[in-house]
C-alpha cells in the first residue's frame, strides 16, 4: 500500500493537472456555448416528437388520427401548396425582374429600389396583412370603393386563396429582390458582354446565359420563398379563416384554440408541416449540391455599361412606382388613415373632417399598450443581444477552431430555420409546460422562442464575417503573446463588429415583430405588440390597432436608423 | 481595316463625381477616358493599345466593341462605319451584337454551364434566322476552329474544366468562329503565371500571322506589346502620346513618359552646346554626351538624354580619345540576373544603372570608365 501511494497521488496529479488545463476559460466558453446551441436546437423537437406520439398510456397516433382524420384535410394540404407554391412564384418573377431592371438596366427611380426593399423589412407581416384588408376587403375595402363605379361592389376579395398569394407574394418580394440582386451583382458582366459580343440579342442573351448562370440562386430563392410562405401565420389566420381555407399553419393554431385544446392534434400537423419544410430544404440542399456552382466572380470591376431601355424606360419607370406604392406606400397610408378616425370608413370629406388623435391619446392611457411596447423592446434588444453574443464564439469555433465535431455546431444552429414559428411555440409550450422551472408564462419563454428562431440568421452573419478576417490577424496577436480571449476581444470582436451589429439589427427587427411563435407562448400581462395588434383585430378595434401599427413601425425605424447611426459613429459601417 | 478618328469619351456626371472626391487634386481629376484618339490599323496587322491603368486603352477598345458609347468621332471597320457622332454627319451606332467583331475578354469569359463545343457554338446559333447555318455546318466550322486552336479532343469536356491556357484558346476560338473582320483582345495574357504567358504569346502571335486576322490588343506589359505588336500606340490620360512600331517606341521614344513606360532607362538632364549635321553636343552636370539624332533643335535647348542601360559598356580600361562619352565612375552595387548583370555606378551626384554580360563582373568600390554609343542614346525634349 505504502509503496503504491506516490503512484497513485502521481497519477492522480496528473489527472488534476489534466483537468486544470483543460478548464481554461478558453474551453468553459466552447463549452458552453456549443451547449447551449445545442440545448435551444434539439429540446423542443425533442418534446414535440415526445408530445406528439406519447401519451399517459405511451406511444399513441391517436393525435395523427384526429388531426388527418378530418374530412377537409386533403383541402388543407392542397391550399398550403397551392398558397406556398403561388406566394413564392409571384415573388420570385415580381423580384427576379426588379433585380435584373435594377442591376442591369437605366431603369429610372433606383432609389425607390433601395427603400422599397428595406422598408417592408420593418412593415411587420400582421400589419401589412391588415392593411391589405383594409385596402382590399370586399366589405370595406378601400381599393374597391374607389373601382365601385367601374367594376361593381367587392370587385377585389382578400380573403381567398388568390388574396393570400398577393399578400404573401408581395410582402416576400423584397427577400426575392436582395437575394438575385446579389446573384446578378457578382456575376462577370464580361459573361453577358461576351455573348452581346457573339451576336446574341439582349433576350438571347438573358435566356442563354444570364439565366442558366443564375439559376443556382433562382432555385435557392424559390425553395426558401415556399419554406416562408409554408411557414407563415398571419396571413393564413387573418385572410384564410375568415371563409374558412386552412392551411398547417392556420390548423395547428385552430385546434389549439378550441376548447379543450388537443395539443396530440395540433403536435401532429407540426410533425406534418415539418416533414413539408424538411422536404424544401432537403430539394434546395441537393440541387445547390448537384447544380454546379460556377465561379462567375472575377476580380476586374469593369462596371457594365446599363442596358439602355429605350422607349421602355418610362413604362418600366411607372412599373416601378406602382410597385413602391403597392409594397410601401399603400399600406403604411392605409394604416396612417385609419389611425386618425373615430370609427373606420371609406375616405370622404367628412371622414378627412372629423381626423383625431384620440386613438394616440388612447393608447398612452392603455396600460396593455405600453407594457406590449415595453415588452417587445426588452425582447427585440435582448434576444438580438444574446444571440450575436453566442454567435460570435459559435462562429469562431465553426471557422476557426480545430475541434472534432465542430461542423456539428454549425449544422445544430441552423435547425431551427426549418423549424416554423408556430411549431417551434408549440415544441416550446411542450417543454416547459413540463418543466419545473417557472418560465412558462412569463416573458422568457418568449426570450427563448426569439433566441432559439434567430439563431440561424446570427450565425450566418458571425460566420460570413468571420470568414472575411484573414486568419494571420488572429494568428499575429497569438504570438504577440494574447491569450485567446485576449485575441478574442481584442482582435477578432472589434474586427466582425460590422457583421456583428448587422445581424443584430435584423434579429432586433424581426423579434420585435414575431407573431407566430409568440401567439401561442404569451400570457395576459406579457404581451407583445403584435400580439394586442391580433387581439385587436379579432376585436374589430381598427382604429386603435392602426395606431399601435403606426407606433410600431415608427419605433422600428427609429431603433433601426439609431443602430445604424451608432455603427457609423464607431466606424462599423461597412459599404 | 480599322478606322478610327477623333474618338471622345467622356466619364459621365456620376463618374466623375466620385473621381473628385476621391482625388482632392483637381488636375488628377480627369474628366477624359479617351480624348481625341485617331488611328489606322492596316488589314492583317496587330496594333496595340499600350499604357498604364487608367490610360483609356480600355475604353477605346470597348468602344470599337460597342460596349461603351463615345461621345464623338468614327469608329470603321472595313470600310462599314460602325459609330460616328460628329455634329452635322449622320449619327450611327451599331449595337455591339450586329457589329460581327470578335472578342477575347480579360477574364475570357467562358461561359461555365457549357461545353466547350456549345461555346464555340454559341455565336453561330444565336446569329439571326435566314442567316443561320445548318447543324451540320455549324458543327464542322466549330471543329474546325477546335482543331485549330489544338482544342478538337475537348469538345465536349465542360468548358470549366479547362486549364488556364486551354480557357485563353477557347476564348480565342469563339472570337474567329465567325470569322470576323476585326478581333479585340482586352489583356488576354494578364491572367496567367508568366512561364505559360510566354508560350502563349508566341502562339498567339503565330495564330494572328497565319490567319492574317485585324487585331487590336489591349495590354500594359511592354514586353508583349513588343514581341507582338506590327505597330504600338502608347496611351496616356486618354491620349495617344506615340504610334509606331515597335523598334521606334523603344529606340526613338518621342517623350520622357515613353521612355520610361517602356523598358528601364537612365534619364540626364542637359542642354545643348554643339550641333554638326545630325551630331549634338549636350552639357550635362556630370559631363559633355555627344549624340545623333533625327530632330532640328536650336543650341541652348533643354532637353533630356535617355540612356538604356545596355547602350551602357562598363570597363575597367579607359579608352579615352579612342571614343566619345567616356566617363568615370565608381560601382555602388551589382546585381547578377541569370542572363544579364547590371551594375550601379555612381557618377558625381547621379547613380546610373547598366546591364551588359555576366561575364563582365565588377567589385562594388571599383573605379569603372562607362563608355556610351552616341548612335544610342536618344535626345528626349523636355515635356
Amino acid at each position: 500500500m505504502t509503496t503504491a501511494s506516490p503512484a497513485v497521488s502521481a497519477r492522480r496529479g496528473a489527472t488534476l493537472g489534466w483537468l486544470r488545463r483543460l478548464l481554461t476559460p478558453k474551453i468553459a466558453i466552447i463549452v458552453v456555448v456549443a451547449g447551449l446551441i445545442g440545448y435551444l436546437a434539439l429540446v423542443p423537437l425533442y418534446y414535440l416528437i415526445w408530445g406528439t406520439f406519447f401519451d399517459a398510456n405511451g406511444f399513441t397516433l391517436g393525435g395523427f388520427a384526429r388531426a388527418y382524420g378530418d374530412p377537409r384535410v386533403g383541402d388543407m394540404i392542397g391550399n398550403s401548396l397551392w398558397f406556398a407554391v403561388g406566394a413564392a412564384v409571384l415573388s420570385l418573377c415580381v423580384g427576379t425582374a426588379l433585380a435584373y431592371l435594377n442591376v442591369r438596366t437605366d431603369v429610372p427611380f433606383k432609389g425607390l429600389f433601395f427603400a422599397a426593399s428595406i422598408i417592408p423589412l420593418i412593415i411587420p407581416g400582421i400589419l401589412y396583412t391588415i392593411a391589405w384588408i383594409f385596402l382590399a376587403s370586399p366589405d370595406i375595402g378601400l381599393l374597391n370603393k374607389l373601382i365601385e363605379p367601374i367594376f361593381g361592389p367587392a370587385f377585389f376579395d382578400i380573403f381567398t386563396v388568390w388574396g393570400m398569394v398577393w399578400v404573401e407574394g408581395l410582402h416576400l418580394s423584397p427577400i426575392v429582390f436582395l437575394l438575385m440582386v446579389a446573384a446578378f451583382r457578382s456575376m462577370d458582366p464580361s459573361l453577358e458582354e461576351s455573348a452581346l459580343m457573339s451576336g446574341a440579342s439582349r433576350w438571347q442573351v438573358f435566356r442563354r446565359v444570364t439565366v442558366p448562370l443564375t439559376r443556382p440562386a433562382i432555385v435557392a430563392a424559390v425553395l426558401v420563398m415556399v419554406v416562408r410562405s409554408l411557414e407563415s401565420f398571419e396571413v393564413p389566420a387573418l385572410l384564410g379563416l375568415q371563409n374558412g381555407i386552412y392551411v398547417f399553419t392556420s390548423r395547428i393554431y385552430f385546434v389549439l384554440r378550441s376548447y379543450p385544446p388537443d395539443l396530440a392534434a395540433a403536435g401532429a400537423l407540426a410533425v406534418g408541416l415539418l416533414v413539408f419544410a424538411l422536404i424544401g430544404v432537403a430539394i434546395s440542399n441537393l440541387v445547390g449540391r448537384s447544380g454546379k456552382t460556377y465561379q462567375t466572380v472575377t476580380g476586374k470591376g469593369f462596371r457594365p455599361r446599363p442596358m439602355e431601355l429605350g422607349k421602355w424606360r418610362p413604362v418600366m419607370g411607372a412599373v416601378i412606382v406602382l410597385y413602391f406604392f403597392f409594397t410601401v406606400v399603400g399600406p403604411l397610408l392605409v394604416l396612417l388613415y385609419t389611425s386618425l378616425l373615430k370609427f373606420y370608413q371609406a375616405p370622404s370629406g367628412e371622414a378627412f373632417a372629423s381626423m383625431t388623435f384620440d386613438n394616440y391619446r388612447q393608447l398612452f392611457d392603455m396600460s396593455d399598450a405600453m407594457t406590449a411596447l415595453k415588452n417587445s423592446l426588452v425582447l427585440g434588444l435582448g434576444s438580438a443581444t444574446l444571440v450575436m453574443i453566442l454567435m460570435a464564439v459559435g462562429a469562431w469555433i465553426v471557422v476557426r477552431s480545430r475541434i472534432p465535431g465542430r461542423q456539428l455546431v454549425d449544422h445544430l444552429s441552423f435547425v431551427p430555420l426549418v423549424i416554423p414559428g408556430l411549431v417551434l411555440g408549440l415544441a416550446l409550450s411542450f417543454v416547459y409546460l413540463r418543466s419545473p422551472i417557472p418560465i412558462y408564462g412569463t416573458i422568457f419563454i418568449l426570450l427563448i422562442a426569439y433566441c432559439t428562431r434567430y439563431m440561424p440568421y446570427g450565425m450566418r452573419y458571425a460566420v460570413t464575417s468571420m470568414h472575411q478576417i484573414s486568419a494571420e490577424l488572429e494568428e499575429s496577436a497569438q504570438v504577440s503573446g494574447a491569450s485567446w480571449w485576449q485575441t478574442f476581444r481584442r482582435v477578432l470582436l472589434p474586427l466582425l463588429s460590422p457583421g456583428l451589429l448587422a445581424g443584430w439589427i435584423y434579429i432586433l427587427v424581426v423579434s420585435f415583430r414575431e407573431l407566430s411563435s409568440s401567439i401561442l407562448l404569451y400570457s395576459p400581462g406579457n404581451e407583445v405588440l403584435s400580439i394586442l395588434i391580433f387581439e385587436q383585430y379579432e376585436n374589430g378595434q381598427f382604429t386603435v390597432l392602426a395606431a399601435l401599427g403606426v407606433v410600431m413601425v415608427l419605433t422600428l425605424a427609429v431603433l433601426v436608423v439609431i443602430a445604424y447611426k451608432l455603427g457609423a459613429k464607431v466606424g462599423l459601417r461597412q459599404d | 481595316m480599322l478606322r478610327i478618328n477623333n474618338l471622345v469619351k467622356t466619364f459621365d456626371g456620376e463618374r466623375r463625381r466620385r473621381r473628385d472626391s476621391k482625388t482632392p487634386s483637381a488636375q488628377e481629376a480627369r474628366v477624359f477616358a479617351v480624348n481625341d484618339v485617331s488611328f489606322t490599323v492596316e488589314n492583317g496587322q496587330l496594333f496595340t493599345l499600350l499604357g498604364p491603368s487608367g490610360c483609356g486603352k480600355t475604353t477605346t477598345l470597348r468602344s470599337i466593341a460597342g460596349l461603351e458609347r463615345p461621345d464623338s468621332g468614327s469608329i470603321e471597320v472595313a470600310d462599314r462605319v460602325l459609330f460616328s457622332a460628329d455634329e452635322g454627319q449622320k449619327q450611327v451606332n451599331v449595337p455591339a451584337n450586329e457589329r460581327g467583331l470578335g472578342m477575347v475578354f480579360q477574364s475570357y469569359a467562358i461561359w461555365p454551364h457549357m461545353s466547350v463545343f456549345d461555346n464555340v457554338a454559341f455565336p453561330l446559333q444565336v446569329r439571326k434566322r435566314g442567316e443561320r447555318l445548318g447543324r451540320k455546318e455549324i458543327s464542322e466550322r466549330v471543329m474546325r476552329v477546335l482543331e485549330t486552336m489544338e482544342l478538337g479532343h475537348l469538345a465536349e469536356r465542360q468548358a470549366t474544366k479547362l486549364s488556364g491556357g486551354q480557357q485563353q484558346r477557347l476564348a480565342l476560338a469563339r472570337a474567329l468562329v465567325i470569322e470576323p473582320p476585326l478581333l479585340l483582345l482586352d489583356e488576354p495574357l494578364s491572367n496567367l503565371d508568366a512561364k505559360l504567358r510566354e508560350s502563349l504569346r508566341y502562339e498567339l502571335k503565330r495564330v494572328q500571322r497565319e490567319l492574317g486576322i485585324t487585331s487590336v490588343y489591349v495590354t500594359h506589359d511592354q514586353v508583349e506589346a513588343l514581341a507582338l505588336s506590327n505597330a504600338i500606340a502608347v496611351m496616356r490620360n486618354g491620349s495617344v502620346v506615340q504610334l509606331g512600331r515597335p523598334r521606334d517606341i523603344y529606340e526613338n521614344p518621342n517623350c520622357r513618359f515613353v521612355a520610361e513606360f517602356i523598358g528601364t532607362s537612365n534619364f540626364l538632364t542637359g542642354n545643348v552646346v554643339a550641333k554638326d549635321g545630325d551630331r549634338y553636343t549636350v552639357n550635362t552636370i556630370d559631363g559633355r554626351l555627344a549624340l545623333d539624332s533625327a530632330m532640328t533643335l536650336p543650341l541652348g535647348t533643354d532637353v533630356i538624354v535617355s540612356v538604356r542601360p545596355e547602350a551602357v559598356e562598363v570597363s575597367t580600361t579607359s579608352r579615352a580619345g579612342e571614343v566619345p562619352n567616356e566617363w568615370k565612375g565608381t560601382v555602388l552595387t551589382r546585381a547578377y540576373l541569370g542572363d544579364s548583370l547590371d551594375h550601379v555606378v555612381g557618377v558625381g551626384k547621379h547613380e546610373l544603372r547598366t546591364r551588359g554580360n555576366p561575364s563582365t563582373s565588377i567589385e562594388p568600390g571599383t573605379e569603372v570608365y562607362l563608355r556610351m554609343d552616341p548612335a544610342k542614346l536618344v535626345l528626349v525634349p523636355v515635356d
